[in-house]
């Protein structure tokens, strides 16, 4: 894997959420795969400590498979804009790349828009020449705030 | 606009016996009438003394619209301070949490106050020789509130006068036990870190829906109905993922949430769940659950154990869940703004799996990114904006309404019921009377 074809993922992924591409996205992730939104900075795990989100692929499948049943909470529907930097290399260790990449985030429903920024962290394994999603850990920057929802995905 | 202000008569009629007026949501006079008289005459939840170990260790936070802090102080006991210089105003503390050390310094002019409220110093202090100092409102210092606490679970009242803690929250109180006692030790601690979900409603609203009945199976059937699908094909033995466990129920049937029952007190308090409960069906501990026999006898640990009530309502400010010992707190901000907090609590001398049913709950249900805490707050916004629309100023609160509820302190009903709603606008009538 070069690290152009990393970036290129990663560029991708978030394109596949703003686009509303959902079961291609989810497709990125493995079958152990992770999607976490820690409460505190710096915390060390999400099973005993409370956590924004922690969702496992059947959660994550709940989440698009109510997203699509257009709830009472996505009348008007809601739609993000992620704006990436330019992502890092942090390291190997074995067949998992480590990433680093900051980003913005607006989600903006109806009238309203709400704007997150913080530093996304993905820890991605080769898989047959192609990567797959083991932990997209997403540390924002406000995570300690009062927050209103947040509806899509970062 | 003052319309509410003066007239006592006016605020009483904004409550029916089954049904209440729009302006109790929508009204900001009656906003700030609830922060005078409402919350200063009742016990508000300020925090557990499991936050403030070792003297000198605070929290803060704002009972109604007034900033506090609650302190330990260097006997062991906790005090509940009003957050604000007795000099300029300024707000002492500003940390959320911390060790002040024996002394509270004020950022701006240095006066500083022990730990018990009492000034400790000012500088150059013979300045103020031969003022009117020595009688005013300053030498109050940070001004204690009345404090209780029960369990752990601190409360304050900001009124001078009101109920006493006892009379006010009764047999109420045998939630915080039940929660409490699940405990092998009879003692839990604050974990896992606060969840802060800002609502634009009306505080009222998150109260109200937490004995609710008639909601889940159509606010939450995207969420609890897709995790219900998603199990649907999985034989009826396999074990069940946490999230299924816990989401899976919130799809029960009107005939479910109906023989729950629900059960009010006086002052506004009511639970649901009497007799079961979305929480019943968790899978068994039974190491723990010989750990409990050894520590309670036979009977009182099934009795425990077999109690798994819904949500408690410690009216206005508080509502817990023992079965899974969680809690949540309302922390109004404006008529139409309110910032709900969720607490996690460790049961001493229980398996971790107890911890990590919490945790996962609290995060599925609680949090700013659960998908079903977004349609509830939703719906409370649905009705704000609904409210203003003309021709019908009132909402109604008839479902099993009967008129013999009016006097009862303790009434067990179905579960279905709306009872709790009219329950606790009987208690905000009582606590909204003049000032």
């Amino acid at each position: 894997m070069t690290e152009a074809g990393i970036v290129r993922f990663l560029y991708r992924e978030a394109r596949l959420l703003d686009e509303k591409r959902w079961d291609e996205w989810y497709s990125l992730f493995g079958d152990d795969g992770h999607y976490w939104v820690p409460l505190t900075r710096e915390q060390p795990d999400a099973e005993f400590h409370t956590s924004l989100a922690y969702e496992d692929t059947l959660l994550l499948r709940l989440r698009i498979e109510r997203l699509r049943r257009r709830p009472p909470s996505q009348h008007p529907e809601s739609w993000s804009q992620h704006v990436l930097q330019a992502p890092e290399i942090e390291g190997h260790d074995g067949n998992c790349w480590l990433t680093r990449t900051a980003f913005f985030y607006a989600e903006s429903r109806g009238d309203a828009m709400q704007m997150l920024t913080g530093v996304a962290l993905h820890h991605l394994v080769e898989q047959e020449g192609s990567l797959r999603i083991r932990l997209k850990r997403i540390n924002l920057l406000n995570c300690d705030a009062a927050l209103p929802s947040i509806q899509l995905f970062l | 606009m003052n319309r509410y202000r003066e007239d006592p008569a006016a605020v009483r009629a904004l409550v029916r016996d089954d049904a209440v007026h729009r302006d109790v949501y929508t009204d900001p006079e009656i906003f700030r009438l609830e922060m005078e008289r409402l919350w200063p005459r009742t016990w508000i939840y300020v925090g557990h003394t499991s936050q403030v170990r070792d003297p000198g260790d605070f929290i803060t936070c704002d009972i109604g619209t007034v900033p506090v802090l609650m302190i330990r102080q260097p006997d062991g006991s906790v005090r509940v301070l009003r957050n604000r210089c007795a000099h300029k105003g300024t707000k002492l503390v500003s940390d959320w949490s911390g060790n002040a050390g024996r002394f509270i310094r004020c950022p701006y002019h240095n006066w500083s106050y022990r730990t018990d409220g009492s000034i400790a110093a000012i500088p150059l202090r013979q300045g103020y020789d031969g003022t009117g100092f020595a009688s005013c409102e300053a030498t109050g210092g940070l001004r204690p509130v009345a404090t209780e606490v029960y369990r752990g679970f601190v409360f304050a009242r900001l009124g001078e006068n009101g109920p006493s803690f006892r009379d006010y929250f009764g047999e109420s109180l045998s939630s915080i036990d039940y929660m409490a006692d699940r405990s092998p030790e009879g003692e839990m601690e604050v974990a896992g870190g606060v969840l802060r979900y800002m609502h634009d409603s009306n505080w009222k609203m998150f109260v109200e829906n937490l004995n609710d009945t008639m909601h889940p199976m159509a606010a939450h059937e995207s969420s609890a109905g897709t995790a219900k699908e998603l199990w649907a094909d999985k034989p009826a033995d396999a074990p069940k993922p946490m999230a299924i466990e816990q989401l899976v129920p919130f799809a029960g049937s009107y005939d479910f949430f109906d023989k729950m029952g629900v059960r009010v007190f006086a002052n506004g308090h009511s639970f649901s769940g009497v007799h079961f409960s979305i929480h019943s069906s968790y899978a068994a501990v039974p190491d723990y659950e010989a750990a409990m026999k050894r520590a309670y006898g036979e009977a009182r640990a099934k009795d425990i154990l077999g109690t798994v009530r819904h949500n408690t309502v410690y009216y206005p400010s508080l509502t817990i869940k023992g079965a899974i010992q969680t809690i949540r707190v309302v922390r109004p901000i404006a008529v139409d703004k309110t910032l709900i907090e969720s607490w996690s609590f460790r049961l001493k001398g229980a398996p971790d799996i107890f911890f990590k049913r919490n945790v996962t709950y609290t995060r599925l249900i609680n949090s700013p990114m659960s998908v079903v805490g977004h349609d509830d707050q939703q719906c409370y916004r649905l009705v704000q904006e609904g409210l203003p629309a003309d021709g019908n100023e009132w909402i109604s609160l008839h479902r099993d309404y009967r008129s013999e509820e009016r006097d009862a302190h303790d009434l067990t009903v179905n579960g279905t019921s709306e009872i709790s709603m009219r329950n606790q606008f009987r208690a905000w009538a009582q606590f909204m009377g003049a000032a």
